[in-house]
């Protein structure tokens, strides 16, 4: 989850910007100058990619295809061809389905949780209302700079009923108990995330031209009502792609759940669906865990392109 | 991250620091109300990171005994030189491991999708957008969903349990290829280069001598982000490696603080490991700051 922070609209700008290069003279056969260039520009970069992005996808599918056969109870195993099997045994995994249930209760409550204090924050910390805005800006983002793993392992101490600085709560409330782990961990995620996608948004805030909400101000608009009507609308592509981002981080989590695993056992092996693949990688079934992968990468894909097009629509309207 | 919305550098932007005018007419009312919720949320990111301080500084006896958010013996030193001296001070080695990793990755990593994104945005050849979209692509595909198969692919050739098997995956940035060549596109002039071409400097040394300079912001943020990511990264470590010398810190506490029903002197151990681990990002995130002001400053001068 950490990082891309750009429009992704300005990809099709750029793209498109670009005009036919002006050295090329008119009607000369299209040649493509400084080719030696060009590959020693691209090849690292593209051989890297090959390696370690495109063919692990290939691999994955072509291991998810696959079956393990073996001759009698002891005999040689052997992998063979088995089409669909493994995803089949997919959808009959009602584990993995439910993995999936849990983190999309947890996006959908958490997302829309981080974001909007994440944009609350962006909106006061751009307003006339704050002093201290580099102080605040500061120890806001300073969650961000915890490693996922070491945030859990923190949060795990605070929430401990002997352990807890505020034993008081603790003792009394089991954050770590069956029902409640779940948002114990959702909270682990907003307070590492809140400042990075509240200074992304703020990033997109300090672009708007002051002239722009200065008329709203002259016609007597208050902050509220500039905020709403003017700056919200203006960082909207800033907000989904934040969003994009949570989401595809959502339907990852692992660190932190993993981490919980050792403060309580109500986080079980297939308590998300990464902790799914990782769990049944280590059995090892490694054909269903690659099925598994292949999945969940595109189910990432597909509900994060989804949001993409759904926001789209919904600003062109 | 001003240096993350390149194709505007911004006539009348307003810099971080900047005041906004005119702050007195706001109602009193709204003004306290709005510190109330910073001075709050300030304290909910806070505490915690003070807790792990304040815990970190105290010896184990009155780790339970003492308030948990106030010094009792101030012992942070003493602790650190037993987490140094444990086990032959692997504390330190996970540590050197995870700035190998991030540092040596994040820089390779940013070299090479820069020349990427310069080539994708500064000439035409055929095939550029393809490969653009493909990497596009991989933007949207969660490096998670890659460990799996990775280890797969590793184990064929005898690379897994290897500096290697985490080191090589975690240059690949395509977010990086992304901003590169979005940046390059309106920062590099073609008459720049084309005078460099003039003067007789081959394609490669322009980059290197003009061309990079002028996309310093973008490769900054660029690496720092690649950093971040490497740093953080548990699920390709947890999957790849077995030797524990080969850890990077996360992974390494993270074993530790499996450990801690059994070996209880663990706990003070990741206490003060988890406070020292927070601090190298914490001193690049400062150095990120300044460059984004440096990015936004270089950005309205033009």
């Amino acid at each position: 989850m950490s990082a891309p922070a750009v429009p992704m609209t300005d990809a099709a700008g750029a793209a498109a910007g670009k005009g036919p290069r002006a050295a090329k003279p008119p009607g000369a056969k299209p040649r493509v100058q400084h080719k030696g260039a060009i590959l020693a520009f691209v090849i690292p970069f593209g051989a890297l990619f090959a390696l370690f992005y495109l063919l692990p996808i290939g691999y994955a599918i072509y291991q998810s295809l696959l079956v393990i056969e073996r001759e009698g109870t002891f005999g040689q195993a052997t992998q063979v061809f088995g089409g669909l099997t493994q995803y089949i045994l997919v959808f009959q995994n009602g584990p993995f389905w439910e993995s999936i249930g849990r983190v999309l209760a947890f996006g959908a409550v958490q997302v829309p949780i981080m974001l909007g204090l994440a944009l609350l924050f962006a909106l006061l910390l751009d307003s006339p209302l704050v002093r201290g805005k580099k102080f605040f800006r500061l120890a806001f983002f300073v969650p961000y700079a915890v490693p996922g793993v070491i945030a859990a392992i923190m949060w795990g101490y605070l929430y401990s009923p002997n352990l807890s600085p505020f034993s008081a709560v603790t003792e009394n409330i089991n954050f770590l108990s069956a029902d409640l782990v779940l948002w114990a961990i959702a909270n682990v995620v907003t307070w590492v995330f809140v400042g990075y996608n509240m200074l992304i948004i703020y990033s997109a805030l300090l672009a708007i031209p002051a002239e722009l909400y200065e008329a709203a101000r002259l016609d007597g608009a208050g902050q509220l009502r500039i905020a709403w009507s003017v700056k919200i609308p203006l960082i909207m592509p800033a907000i989904v792609l934040t969003a994009i981002f949570s989401i595809i981080g959502t339907l990852q989590l692992l660190a932190e759940p993993q981490v919980f695993r050792s403060f309580s056992s109500a986080v079980t092996s297939t308590f998300t669906p990464n902790l799914t693949v990782y769990s049944t990688s280590s059995i090892p079934n490694f054909n269903l865990a690659a099925a598994f992968s292949v999945v969940l990468a595109l189910a990432t894909f597909i509900l994060s392109f989804t949001f993409l097009k759904f926001t789209q629509r919904k600003e062109s309207k | 991250m001003s240096t993350l919305t390149p194709t505007k550098p911004a006539r009348g932007i307003r810099s971080f620091e900047g005041k906004t005018p005119r702050a007195q007419r706001e109602s009193p009312f709204a003004r306290v109300s709005a510190m109330i919720v910073m001075g709050v949320f300030t304290l909910y990111f806070l505490v915690p990171i003070w807790w792990l301080l304040v815990a970190a500084s105290k010896n184990r006896s009155e780790f339970n005994s003492t308030n948990p958010l106030w010094f009792a013996d101030f012992s942070l030193f003493e602790n650190m030189a037993n987490l140094v001296a444990y086990r032959d001070g692997v504390y330190l080695k996970w540590m050197l491991n995870s700035a190998l990793y991030a540092g040596g990755g994040a820089l390779v990593g940013t070299l090479i999708a820069g020349m990427c994104g310069y080539a994708l945005a500064k000439y035409n050849f055929p095939g550029r957008e393809l490969i653009f979209n493909v990497v596009l692509g991989g933007v949207l595909v969660p490096a998670t969903a890659l460990a799996l198969p990775l280890f797969l692919i590793f184990s064929q050739i005898s690379l897994t349990n290897t500096f290697w098997s985490v080191f090589l995956p975690s240059l690949v940035s395509p977010f990086g290829v992304y901003l590169s060549r979005i940046y390059a596109s309106a920062s590099v002039p073609d008459e720049l280069i084309e005078a460099a071409r003039l003067d007789g400097a081959g394609e490669l040394r322009t980059f290197f001598t003009v061309s990079v300079r002028m996309m310093v912001p973008a490769l900054v943020t660029v690496f720092l982000f690649q950093f971040v990511a490497i740093w953080n990264n548990f699920f390709l470590p947890l999957i790849m490696l077995r030797d524990e010398t080969l850890f990077p810190v996360t992974l390494g506490l993270y074993a530790w603080n499996s450990q801690v029903n059994q070996i209880p002197v663990l706990r003070d151990y990741v206490l003060i490991g988890a406070l020292l681990s927070i601090i190298p990002l914490i001193i690049i995130f400062l150095l990120l700051q300044r460059f984004w002001r440096n990015g936004l400053s270089a950005g309205s001068v033009k």
